[in-house]
């Protein structure tokens, strides 16, 4: 760090819509440098309404990506692949600040989560050949299965990764074509912010991701109970599954839990197959 | 000849009672055996178009369900894991085959019980039933293929609860395709409707099936509620209404085990100005009329493209003035009786509301028997969308019919409910019908047809419907574990 000059800091804010709002209740809370009082940035702390507003924006959100072509959608977050590469250097050192990482630790995850993207990209325009099916009837119908997206998800990062375990938990959402509401490691959101700015130049239509900073505890039951969410994925939640289990199943959201892996399950898991009927004849 | 009498009028045709010998009694079917029931209780069992008693079905208690798990788990532990798929699946190829040696006898045990007509169990229920075996019997020793990893899995022993509507189908959607991926099976008929799946355990013991591959548990709600408590049950699948699909997903919520879901429908049928009228009234016919309308993927709410509504109607009442309502026993009977008294209360409270909310009702002026459960054929016109009979599903012969005036507007009229289990849409333009069936939020959507089955073709819904699919390739799936082999491998980082 130089001393001539005085650095400018970043505000992290939330990212709802395509904008940067803060919290509405105003909120903000600190995040240290791993192991001392370094303060490394106030995020913003989320409220109820704040969520509300993000599942709003996906919800509008939803019928824009969902009328995208695979291979636009696919083209879109193998961009946010290109994006992430021009800004390698903040991922590294934001991660290095908040888990304590060291430099090569920290570049690992960030080429990881850079591939992973490119993996699920790929993925657009092929789950629907690999698990749709042409189906053989007994009677003169063509018949035919596929994969289609929920609608909107709910997505809970992976509380003890900075970046890698976010991009796990959002990009098999997204692939399978649905918006998502996510909410940011609650120790390490710094990375989930500056994804934010990644994702606001990779032509994501607005509000196809939102993603959210703050206090689990406090956002958990609101995200699990919200009637307007059609799916979860906890694999990053370790706590308070139960009482998320039972308030999805109000509205019966479709619950995906994978852990850590990586799988095309994985975006199947927030697919609903329909089949489609029709009589052949003259 | 006297001149009153109709030349057309069709002569009674009615299917032989004897061709099944039904017991005074029967126990439950646990680890390859008829047994009593340790909960000592028994309830009598109905013919609904006659209000005859039919037998007496025990009422398993959780003693009977503990039995019945641990004689599942014992089988999958010391015979049906270790057998290779190919052996599995000559297990299932026999039952399907001395299922299709009794079909007739199935068809008319499944006709008194249920009340169903002759014609309806004898050329769709048996039929499908048996091939979802025989189609599931094809799978066993072809897992590998199915889309769930290389080394796929059974679950073990799965709790399985099925309604009335189609009891020995329900059974044969629950039954195969546990089977054929290796799980062994608890299953709780509906309290209405036991027989056929006490058949069914007379099939599995003549085609020498394991002990404790299959066991059935009759009983009532408690029972199920048990079945749903027991801890060593390792998965579910349920099909019945959203309610207690609901209940039963909350109380597993702390296992954490899988659970499949077909609940709850409220079926749009859309029919655009451009349909071809006539096959569009038989498809209605066929979408809210079969089975009593006993259906969950029924469509029961007619949308009509405005400036064809008249028309349609008027042609939609003449058809359904042919409808022949009555013993279903008789070969020509269209319309058979309701399943039990409870289900006629609901369908009559429903239509209640309707006439109360301001829809218009009709029926035909048809005779009903003196005894047993019978509802007319009824379809509500002047429906609007908040109107319950438009919200609420009604499971009985009851259309309600709304109207559009753009495919955007009908998509939106269709799309406005927490169901998705089934849609249909009728329509001789082909990108029309492709556009709908885009944005139609169903499982399944019937183009120019309605309410086709077939054990090759996936089944389940959207939403509040349910989740999972039963039938074809995706059907196997919520029977295998899941794998989710890691491409890359989980790093949490190593901390400095």
């Amino acid at each position: 760090m130089s001393k001539d000059r005085i650095d400018v800091k970043k505000t992290y804010k939330l990212f709802i819509n395509g904008a940067f709002p803060r919290s509405e209740s105003g909120r903000s809370y600190p995040i240290y440098r791993k192991g001392s009082k370094v303060l490394l940035a106030q995020p913003a702390q989320a409220s109820r309404k704040d969520l509300r507003d993000a599942v709003r924006a996906a919800r509008e959100a939803r019928l824009k990506w969902q009328s995208a072509t695979a291979y636009n959608r696919s083209q879109i977050l193998y961009r946010i692949a290109e994006m992430m590469e021009g800004r390698r250097l903040q991922f590294v050192e934001e991660i290095m600040a908040q888990a304590s990482l060291t430099k090569s630790v920290a570049e690992k995850e960030v080429s990881e989560a850079i591939d992973l993207w490119v993996w699920y990209a790929g993925w657009c325009d092929k789950v629907g050949q690999i698990s749709g099916a042409n189906n053989p009837i007994n009677g003169p119908f063509y018949n035919f299965t596929s994969p289609e997206p929920i609608g909107v998800v709910g997505v809970f990062a992976e509380s003890d990764s900075s970046l890698l375990g976010l991009v796990r938990a959002m990009a098999p959402a997204l692939a399978g074509g649905n918006t998502v509401v996510v909410l940011a490691s609650e120790r390490y959101p710094l990375s989930a912010i500056t994804l934010s700015e990644v994702i606001a130049t990779s032509d994501v239509p607005a509000g196809v991701i939102n993603i959210l900073t703050g206090i689990r505890n406090e956002l958990t039951p609101w995200l699990a109970s919200h009637m307007e969410v059609d799916g979860l994925d906890i694999s990053g939640e370790k706590s308070r599954r139960v009482e998320i289990r039972t308030l999805a199943t109000e509205n019966l959201k479709r619950v995906a839990d994978f852990g850590s892996s990586t799988s095309p399950n994985r975006i199947l898991a927030l697919m609903d197959q329909k089949t489609i009927w029709h009589p052949i004849g003259i | 000849m006297t001149e009153n009498v109709n030349p057309f009028a069709y002569a009674p045709a009615p299917e032989s009672r004897e061709l099944v010998s039904i017991e005074s009694s029967y126990d439950l079917f646990i680890n390859g055996k008829f047994v009593a029931p340790k909960s000592k209780k028994r309830f009598v069992t109905i013919n609904p178009a006659t209000e005859e008693v039919l037998s007496k079905i025990s009422l398993g208690g959780k003693d009977d369900l503990d039995l019945a798990v641990k004689a599942a788990r014992r089988a999958y532990e010391s015979v049906w894991s270790k057998l290779p798929g190919k052996e599995r699946g000559k297990y299932l190829y026999r039952i399907a085959r001395l299922m299709q040696e009794r079909a007739r006898e199935f068809a008319v045990l499944e006709t008194l019980d249920n009340g169903k007509p002759i014609r309806e169990t004898r050329d769709t229920d048996i039929p499908l039933a048996i091939q979802h075996f025989f189609y599931h019997a094809g799978w066993a020793d072809k897992l590998e293929f199915a889309g769930n990893g290389a080394n796929p899995r059974a679950h073990g022993v799965v709790g399985q609860i099925i309604p009335w509507n189609f009891p020995l189908l329900m059974l044969a959607w629950k039954v195969a395709p546990a089977l054929a991926t290796g799980n062994t099976v608890v299953l709780k008929p509906a309290e209405t409707t036991s027989l056929t799946a006490l058949l069914f355990a007379q099939i599995c013991i003549d085609a020498e099936l394991p002990p404790g591959v299959v066991n059935i548990v009759t009983g009532d709600g408690s029972t199920g509620a048990s079945l749903v408590a027991h801890n060593g049950v390792d998965k579910f699948a349920f099909t019945g209404s959203t309610e207690v699909g609901k209940a039963i997903n909350r109380s597993l919520a702390s296992s954490g085990k899988p659970v499949t879901l077909e609940l709850g429908g409220k079926g749009a049928n859309i029919v655009f100005e451009d349909a071809a009228i006539d096959q569009a009234v038989e498809g209605i016919v066929q979408g809210i009329f079969f089975n009593q309308g006993h259906v969950c993927c029924a469509g029961s709410r007619l949308l009509v493209q405005e400036n064809i509504h008249d028309h349609l109607i008027e042609k939609l009442e003449r058809r359904i003035e042919k409808i022949r309502v009555g013993d279903p026993m008789d070969k020509n009977t269209d319309l058979g009786a309701i399943n039990s008294k409870e289900q006629l209360q609901k369908i009559i409270e429903l239509t209640q509301s309707g006439e109360i909310e301001g829809a218009k009702a009709w029926q035909p002026d048809c005779a009903l028997p003196s005894r047993g459960f019978w509802f007319r054929p009824t379809i509500f016109t002047n429906v609007t969308g908040a109107h319950r009979i438009a919200r609420e599903e009604i499971f009985g012969p009851v259309l309600s019919v709304l109207t559009f005036r753009t495919p955007q507007e009908a998509i939106e009229k269709a799309n406005n409910t927490p169901y998705g289990l089934a849609a249909g849409v009728w329509s001789e333009k082909g990108s029309r019908l492709l556009w709908a069936s885009r944005e139609l939020k169903a499982g399944v959507i019937w183009a120019n047809t309605y309410n086709k089955f077939d054990a090759a073709s996936p089944f389940g819904g959207y939403k509040e419907s349910g989740w999972g699919r039963e039938g074809g390739r995706h059907g196997l799936l919520p029977y295998l574990t899941h794998s989710s082999t890691p491409r890359v491998k989980p790093s949490k980082g190593v901390r400095k």
